[in-house]
């Protein structure tokens, strides 16, 4: 999902010290007991957690781009206004996260540094590009829509920051994806150019979504201990499957056609069946090699260096007011 | 990467009130060059569909927590002092509701 990077496992050999907190720990995990920032972990857990945590904060951040692209030409103010404020949750989501991984040890300045030098994942969904108004229908319906069944289970995560991270950013996410399957209602129930606009945008953005939830069980090296950890719930082959269940139907309410000939409805198991998933196409992404790729990482470069007089100017104000009011207290002893 | 502007800034503790009555309640954390600049930041980030009616941000350094490896000999004892409890008393039905 937001952490497809997670595709290397952690050599790390317990000492016998550790196997005995390591055996108390999984106890508390399997009791359903948070752990909190200053409790004993395992190293693997807290490197699994910063990587997790960190790459879906980076998601949240690079997301705000291909939204953030189209909130001058958005077509109406009430759409504006709508696609102004979900591309600020976005930024909010990201904010949370990021305190969340710096309880584990990491700083926000490591984190940022890591995604401006590339050597951050970040969900392989935002490297595709927004083309057209339907698109950003499209994310909304699709991409927040798929992110929700991914999110929903880690409320649960049995590391308590993550997981209060994880309640406010959903309560916020459900917005986003009825946002963006209005704007697709919109443009399905209009002229045959809007419903064709709609159709191309489901056209593009329904493999890309299903690759969200990463690669499949079969292929996915972390899933076991991530699941012995609690930190993930249920596999990626289980939640890609969720959102298909729950997405065709809307997508035929709206009177779209999905871009898969194999897809279709198993009478005995009440579930959709898809075609097979391009995994060479979510590999190059994953690798850098995403459409947009090299403009992301430019676009967020271009903020942080624009930033920087407005951090410098932050500090300087900051430093000015400390002197004047040390001062003032100085004068007044 | 400019050292001036990147290093760490203060993180800050957010509290918010989310109704009258209420008590003011941890939502997160965040970063800030001052406790003002905290205070306009905690108000974007944490109160953006009417969370709240007050804010509190205290520098996260100001606070002295317990460590949770006394957890035990901190809050083990009080769960043994049943006789802190209304319950531990007993008043014969007749008597009512006390």
């Amino acid at each position: 999902m937001y952490t497809q990077g997670l595709n290397t496992i952690d050599a790390h050999a317990a000492s016998p010290a550790d196997a005995e907190r390591e055996a108390r720990f999984q106890a508390r995990i399997d009791a359903d007991e948070k752990i909190e920032p200053n409790d004993w972990m395992p190293a693997g857990y807290r490197r699994t957690l910063i990587r997790q945590i960190s790459q879906h904060a980076h998601s949240e951040i690079v997301g705000m781009l291909p939204e953030g692209n189209w909130i001058t030409r958005a077509p109406s103010l009430r759409r504006k206004a709508a696609l102004l404020a979900k591309v600020q949750d976005e930024g909010g989501h990201g904010l949370y996260l990021y305190a969340a991984a710096e309880t584990l040890d990491v700083t926000r300045e490591e984190l940022v540094e890591q995604l401006l030098a590339g050597k951050a994942k970040y969900s392989s969904i935002f490297n595709y590009p927004t083309l057209t108004w339907a698109d950003i229908g499209a994310i909304g319906w699709l991409v927040d829509g798929a992110a929700i069944m991914n999110q929903i289970p880690l409320c649960r995560c049995s590391y308590g920051p993550y997981a209060r991270a994880m309640i406010r950013i959903c309560k916020e996410e459900s917005f986003h994806q009825r946002q963006g399957y209005e704007i697709m209602l919109t443009l399905s129930r209009g002229t045959a150019e809007q419903k064709a606009l709609a159709q191309s945008a489901l056209d593009r953005w329904w493999r890309p979504s299903l690759m969200m939830f990463g690669p499949s069980d079969k292929e996915s090296q972390h899933s076991d201990t991530s699941m012995r950890w609690k930190i993930k719930r249920f596999t990626n082959d289980d939640l890609r499957q969720k959102f298909v269940d729950a997405t065709v139907p809307q997508g035929h309410a709206l009177g779209l056609v999905f871009p898969d000939p194999q897809l279709k409805l198993n009478e005995a198991s009440g579930h959709w069946e898809f075609g097979a998933i391009d995994w060479e196409e979510f590999r190059q992404v994953v690798a850098g090699n995403g459409p947009c790729t090299k403009d992301r990482l430019r676009a967020r470069r271009q903020a942080h260096a624009d930033g920087a007089w407005v951090r410098e100017a932050a500090l300087a104000h900051a430093a000015k007011r400390r002197a004047r009011s040390d001062a003032a207290q100085l004068a007044a002893e | 990467m400019n050292v001036m502007t990147d290093k760490n800034w203060p993180l800050f503790e957010v509290f918010i009130r989310s109704r009258g009555g209420m008590s003011h309640r941890h939502v997160g954390s965040l970063h800030a060059v001052d406790a003002e600049m905290a205070l306009q930041n905690a108000r974007d980030v944490y109160t953006r569909r009417g969370e709240g009616l007050s804010i509190w941000v205290v520098a996260s350094a100001a606070i002295t927590a317990s460590d949770p490896g006394d957890k035990d000999m901190l809050f083990e004892p009080t769960a043994s002092k049943i006789y802190r409890h209304p319950t531990f008393y007993k008043v014969p039905d007749d008597v009512g509701h006390m």
